[in-house]
């Protein structure tokens, strides 16, 4: 399938706009996720104006990142996450990815997959649909993967997972209307999702559903309550300790703080 | 449920944990093996994939750059190369630029004396504060110019991570986290960022050593000094032919002694106070990229070579007023920048070094990219020479006049890779490990390191080579 297709839902004429770090006042969020090394920050950087450095090598971005951009008259806040194979894992850089996603509650969730290794970045993608619906798949290097002799089927990737899939490429800033507008109808809430989220055994079930009222009396407001009924019943430590010292409400609060100010001047620092 | 108020998160855990029991014991792995199987299912809809061929092509590459016997010459003759690039292309516009800055500095000092502006404000301003960005600008400007796109370039095709690789094995037996090869790999850049890069380490044992060790690779605000006591002294007894091939090598050597340190204190950090053994990853290697060349040429000037430059001139310029305040307050008929220096030079000298090197890098501990230029002003500012126009000059100035030797200059090299780390990488190096004991360590082990190192360099040197 080649990339210039998909403009059913392509708004050619709706105009975007580069805000830089100069967000301000903002009408939603954007995540940008994704595994290491597929260009998360190459998009965000077309899409922000900034310059956030990028580099051909895993663990470039370990800080979030914000920036602003503005589409079809609506201004959207884009926070970069560091590139992560899981949300499973501790270490600092998968943590802020998945604090964020988790009770940062963005608008809309872009991971952004390599075409030419899909494979190993669909684990990420489902850790994501697990936790929110909101969710559009950047299908990126697809001119890399062409090379390759790789061909993705987007329609049917999209068709599977249940969120919209659009291929792009990131370096030249092709497709880019097609996904923003993808991007915008999702964080709208005008196009619904269907998320593809494994079922558990009915006996597993049935515990999440048990704890999930707990989570909710103990910590009120905490989103997501059903993905840290799914870790406690794994036995994720981390979490486990969170949620014991309250430190679970903190992270919530300061998830929603809006702190670009601070983001920013660590991504300035990291950019060295 | 029951509607209770008080649902502690201690009754949560307690009843995840019951529940938990209840539960198979393998329920975890069930909905794991299921989660592969859907993977690969919507992978085996989605894509098509016809042949491969630059995917065969980066793997011959990388059976070359990452093989056994071949990868760790290369890297090295690959950094030989960036270094012989840089010190050749910057020798001319740096003293280009030197000249025209000096030649102004005596022309706005001119203008001051007619304008009758008093002597101290003059010098406080012309010979004080723009001596000093003068100086900083032009030893520094054109080698990063250099050196960063270079650099940037390496980075953009995706050869560090194959750096990172080739190292593995060597960090494996230091006993830190492979992953320390890319952090460090940062650190050339700048140390600070080096720090922060080191969030990619998982386990924070691992995280602490690579931390502490960052500090001994030389950043680009060590590089310049190298460099240039490289093309100076170093490569000033070879002839004019071989004399760019000689600085570059020992620039290579520095950060071969560097990467030595790295590994040597990883070891004995993980032997003792942060015992434990290194754990596994994997490393993607990720596929060649053409560079881009309008993006690394951008990345490259303005965010690395103007950002640099730009904290060396806000560090160099109040440096270059305290030196000229230091020189020209004199009570008793003697300079403080003399006094103190006196005072360091026994110090100095059992280092192979002398008090006015001491002197400068307390100095410069804000930032290490002023060190020579402040060590230049000090010396200048004894009174024996009033303008530098060319590398000649700073070569008459320094083994002449101050009496420097190839002892000096090599200790020099290595204090400058050794020594506290500059005072943004110390802050850096707190906010990452937020403990005032680790960040106190990694200021003062590598210059304790530092002092037994030059101590010792100095006492041989001495001993058996008549210096």
């Amino acid at each position: 399938m080649s990339v210039e297709h998909n403009c059913e839902t392509c708004p050619v004429h709706a105009e975007m706009a580069q805000l830089g770090a100069a967000v301000g006042a903002f009408d939603r969020v954007v995540a940008l996720a994704g595994n290491p090394n597929t260009g998360k920050s190459t998009l965000f950087n077309s899409l922000t104006g900034l310059r956030q450095h990028t580099g051909n090598w895993p663990g470039k971005t370990v800080t979030r990142a914000e920036g602003g951009f503005q589409f079809a008259g609506v201004r959207y806040k884009l926070v970069d996450l560091p590139g992560t194979y899981s949300l499973l894992s501790a270490s600092d850089d998968e943590e802020v990815a998945r604090n964020f996603l988790l009770f940062g509650r963005p608008d809309c969730t872009v991971v952004v997959v390599d075409a030419s290794a899909l494979e190993r970045n669909l684990y990420l993608v489902l850790q994501v649909l697990e936790i929110t619906d909101r969710v559009v798949v950047a299908v990126n290097l697809m001119d890399e993967a062409k090379r390759r002799g790789i061909e993705v089927d987007t329609r049917s990737l999209a068709r599977d997972l249940g969120v919209p899939a659009i291929p792009i490429v990131a370096r030249t800033g092709e497709n880019m209307m097609a996904l923003l507008g993808e991007v915008a109808a999702v964080a709208s809430g005008e196009t619904a999702t269907q998320p593809l989220r494994s079922k558990g055994t009915p006996a597993f079930e049935h515990a999440v559903s048990k704890l999930v009222p707990m989570i909710e009396a103990a910590a009120p407001g905490v989103p997501n309550a059903r993905w840290i009924a799914i870790r406690l019943l794994d036995g994720d430590l981390p979490v486990e300790e969170a949620l014991a010292s309250g430190r679970l409400a903190e992270l919530v609060t300061r998830q929603q703080a809006p702190d670009a100010r601070f983001s920013r001047k660590i991504a300035l620092q990291g950019s060295q | 449920m029951s509607e209770s108020l008080a649902v502690t998160t201690g009754d949560i855990v307690r009843e995840a944990a019951a529940l938990r029991r209840s539960l198979d014991a393998g329920f975890r792995e069930e909905v794991v093996t299921s989660l592969y199987g859907e993977v690969e299912r919507i992978t085996r809809r989605a894509v098509q994939n016809s042949g491969s061929g630059p995917l065969e092509l980066d793997q011959r590459i990388d059976r070359i750059v990452t093989s056994r016997l071949l990868g760790l010459p290369l890297m090295l003759g690959i950094l030989a190369v960036v270094f012989w690039l840089t010190i050749v292309g910057a020798n001319v516009p740096s003293q280009m630029l030197a000249s025209a800055f000096f030649w102004f500095e005596d022309l706005a000092a001119g203008w001051f004396t007619q304008l009758g502006v008093p002597w101290w404000i003059t010098g406080f301003v012309w010979h004080g504060v723009y001596r000093g960005l003068a100086w900083v600008i032009s030893v520094m400007l054109p080698p990063m110019a250099i050196f960063f796109p270079l650099f940037t370039i390496l980075e953009d095709l995706g050869y560090l991570p194959r750096v990172a690789f080739n190292l593995d094995y060597l960090f494996k037996r230091a006993g830190a986290h492979g992953k320390q090869a890319l952090s460090m790999a940062m650190g050339f850049g700048c140390n600070a960022a080096g720090v922060i890069a080191t969030r990619v380490i998982d386990s924070p044992r691992e995280r602490l050593v690579a931390i502490l060790t960052n500090n001994f690779v030389p950043c680009n605000g060590r590089f310049p000094t190298l460099i240039m006591l490289a093309t100076v002294f170093v490569a000033a007894s070879f002839s004019p032919a071989v004399a760019a091939l000689v600085a570059a090598g020992s620039v290579v050597a520095i950060v071969l002694v560097g990467v030595m340190f790295t590994l040597v204190v990883s070891w004995v950090l993980s032997r003792t106070v942060l015992r434990g053994e290194a754990s596994a990853f994997t490393l993607e290697l990720p596929p060649y990229r053409r560079p881009a060349v309008a993006r690394i040429l951008y990345t490259s000037l303005i965010d690395r070579t103007l950002f640099v430059l730009w904290r060396a001139i806000v560090t160099a310029a109040p440096a270059g007023a305290v030196i000229w305040l230091l020189a020209n307050i004199s009570p008793g008929g003697v300079s403080l920048a003399t006094r103190t220096a006196t005072f360091l030079d026994p110090l100095g000298s059992a280092m192979g070094l002398d008090g006015v090197i001491l002197l400068a890098y307390i100095i410069a501990i804000p930032a290490n990219e002023i060190v020579v230029p402040t060590m230049l002003m000090v010396y200048m500012s004894q009174g024996m020479m009033t303008e530098l126009v060319s590398l000649d000059g700073l070569r008459t100035l320094l083994v002449d006049e101050h009496g420097w030797t190839l002892l000096t200059a090599v200790n020099l090299m290595l204090f400058s890779l050794l020594h506290n780390p500059c005072a943004t990488t110390i802050i850096t190096i707190y906010k990452e490990t937020l403990s005032a004991k680790w960040t106190a360590i990694g200021a003062l082990m590598p210059l304790a390191l530092g002092f037994v190192v030059t101590l010792l360099t100095a006492a041989v040197a001495r001993a058996f080579f008549g210096f």
